[in-house]
């Protein structure tokens, strides 16, 4: 979040910070999965490994007071809007440290002070939240733009289709941006989708839409920040198809029998950081030490936040039901805010 | 006081709930021109303005959503489902997104929503109309579900339930929309937390919500002429449900009936049942009974539609099964 204005810096700084972003988000996840074997994490654990660009070009677009919406496979959402890798991690481990208190674990990440909404579930479950989200901003009179992130298999869900019309019908400041990366789970686009280019769906409830190279940190940022603008702008909606795809399975309960090896190693030869790194390279801006240097500040910063969920706690068991209904001593305070 | 209909209250507690917080809107199908479905909202669209009253598609998940949405960023939406039937299409909405969310971000958001919709059998309007499914919606934790049977509850419980900061159900029983009654000018807000003794009695206890509290006390009524004193209880809420107040009339008239408009299988009665076995099992002088619809899609023609559904009679009936009377 280095810009506010629709103009993307494509300065040294500004992408060594997008190449910090999307090499945290990295880390982070390889280091999951590492914990994942060794059982400190359990449960569901899905991967962006490969799809690091959408967050960390999308965010560039945000401002603090805007909201955010997104799937189970959102710690680089997290990660990218803020979220510091401590909490984010003891929410991994299920302590009380965690974004939510471990009650919702990998799929799960909550916080208030970024307006993060959430990771959801339940696929397309998280769009028509969005659009309440940007119609409670726009009854305020807040020019807040709403970042709802789903997967290609939400366009197959009613849902969708029901959110897409009420933001357009509405004119809400929702800025849909799905992260088209071939595969509900385990089927393929081809196999689910009468229609596969997805835009089209976006364009039959009029909204503007593009599509983007999804492994393209810098085409990502640029095709946001223009529609982040014009959503500001008209209070209307936006459709970004963001074409990516992630390297690792769906879950780590996934043994990959839809897709082959071949297909996922051509995937990788568009990498979205060794990508930026050829492009930084070719344009001079990045030095020799840069790489080396961020990659120790990173590992630093993972280790720390495997320490702090490590020394974190686990709720008392008699906690067991808070948080399911607002505690007595809090309703009257609620009720007047 | 002042004559009036369930119908009025509904739409004098919306004015009212509209007038006094800025953060309120009604959503939902046909709520805005129309007047809504069962007129409960007409002439607020032309009081308070397209921007509050808002009329949705057909589309439940994403309007319900929307509320869910809009809670969660602050405001206090009201959002109506035509019915409880097509509430069916919102339920992952409602039950994945509004019941999970507080406990899910560990207390960080919570859900000022508020979801009214019709429900019930007694119109003729055949199987895909006429559901009585609370007992799904109170199955859930992180949700309240209210079921007001009176005038005053009508008026009342809706603005009780936008100060809750937890998501709330109404149910409105669609045979009770023309209920006339009075009401005091003054009329407020009520509490949703606790059951109410509607007529005290001795010897049974009449358990009953919704448009079935109305039928409980014909059957009282009934069983008076038989001397037969019956205590009716109306629950008011569904969850929580008030164990106190239902537990103090059992240990003291010994007997009771629950009456349920849900199928007797996995209903709410089967729940109340068995909380009285658990909490008042050695003050009963009779196995609890219930009176609940039968096992089968409510039928279009009004002999088996009635038939379908508990009746006074039924009530009365079951009554006297505990006294030994199986006539």
């Amino acid at each position: 979040m280095t810009d506010h204005g629709d103009k993307v810096r494509l300065d040294r700084e500004h992408l060594l910070h997008l190449m910090r972003e999307m090499m945290r988000i990295r880390r982070f996840e390889e280091r999951c999965v590492e914990l994942y074997s060794g059982t400190k994490i359990r449960g569901f654990l899905h991967l962006y490994i490969g799809e690091e660009a959408n967050a960390v070009g999308v965010m560039q677009a945000l401002n603090p007071k805007d909201a955010v919406i997104t799937t189970y496979r959102e710690h680089g959402h997290a990660l990218a809007r803020g979220i510091a890798a401590r909490p984010l991690m003891a929410e991994m481990y299920g302590k009380i440290e965690g974004t939510s208190r471990g009650r919702g674990g990998s799929m799960h990440v909550f916080d208030k002070a970024t307006r993060f909404y959430g990771g959801n579930a339940i696929v397309a479950g998280g769009l028509p939240l969005a659009v309440g989200i940007a119609l409670a901003d726009k009854m305020r009179g807040e020019r807040n733009v709403t970042a709802c992130f789903f997967g290609d298999g939400a366009t197959a869900e009613g849902v969708f289709h029901e959110s897409l019309n009420l933001a357009a019908l509405w004119k809400l400041p929702v800025m849909f941006v799905c992260e088209n990366n071939r595969y509900a789970m385990g089927t393929a686009i081809e196999r689910a989708e009468s229609q596969i280019d997805l835009v089209r769906h976006a364009e039959s409830y009029a909204i503007r839409a593009e599509a983007v190279d999804g492994m393209d940190v810098v085409a990502v940022e640029i095709a946001a920040r223009r529609a982040a603008s014009l959503v500001r702008e008209t209070g209307e909606p936006y459709f970004l198809e963001n074409r990516t795809y992630r390297f690792r399975a769906h879950s780590m309960y996934d043994p990959e029998l839809y897709r082959t090896k071949a297909e996922v190693e051509e995937w990788k030869k568009r990498d979205p950081i060794p990508f930026l790194e050829a492009w930084m390279h070719n344009t001079g801006t990045l030095h020799s030490d840069d790489l080396p240097r961020l990659e120790a500040a990173i590992a630093a910063e993972i280790d720390d936040a495997v320490a702090f969920a490590e020394a974190g706690h686990w709720e008392p068991v008699e906690d067991l039901c808070r948080d399911v209904m607002t505690p007595p001593d809090m309703r009257k305070k609620e009720a007047a805010a | 006081m002042t004559a009036t209909t369930y119908r009025e209250a509904v739409r004098t507690a919306h004015r009212e709930a509209l007038q006094r917080d800025s953060r309120v809107f009604l959503m939902g199908e046909d709520v805005g021109q129309y007047g809504g479905s069962y007129a409960c909202t007409k002439g607020l669209l032309e009081e308070f303005g397209a921007e509050r009253i808002r009329d949705t598609p057909l589309s439940e998940a994403g309007f319900v959503g929307a509320g869910i949405g809009a809670a969660l960023a602050g405001m206090r939406p009201i959002v109506e489902i035509m019915t409880v039937n097509f509430s069916l299409l919102a339920l992952d909405q409602i039950v994945n997104n509004a019941a999970t969310i507080r406990h899910m971000s560990g207390g960080q958001f919570s859900i000022p929503l508020v979801i009214r919709m019709a429900t019930g059998a007694g119109r003729q309007v055949a199987a895909q109309h006429s559901h009585s499914l609370e007992c799904w919606y109170a199955h859930v934790p992180g949700i309240r579900v209210v079921a007001p049977a009176t005038l005053a509850d009508a008026r009342g419980m809706l603005w009780t339930a936008l100060e809750d900061p937890d998501p709330v159900v109404i149910f409105e029983h669609a045979t009770l929309y023309s209920l006339e009654g009075e009401l005091p000018d003054d009329a407020r807000s009520v509490d949703i937390d606790r059951a109410a003794v509607l007529r005290p009695g001795h010897d049974v206890t009449l358990i009953a919500y919704s448009a079935n509290v109305q039928k409980a006390m014909e059957a009282a009524q009934q069983l008076a002429a038989e001397k037969i004193d019956a205590e009716v209880i109306d629950l008011r809420s569904l969850r929580p449900l008030d164990d106190a107040t239902i537990m103090a009339s059992v240990r003291k008239t010994r007997r009771a009936v629950v009456v349920d408009e849900g199928w007797r299988s996995g209903s709410l009665a089967a729940e109340i049942s068995a909380r009285i076995m658990e909490q008042a099992f050695y003050d009963l002088d009779a196995p609890v009974g219930r009176v609940c619809s039968e096992e089968v899609p409510i039928p279009y023609p009004k002999h088996l539609e009635d038939a379908a559904v508990p009746q006074p009679e039924k009530i009365a009936a079951a009554v006297r099964a505990l006294f030994g009377d199986h006539g």
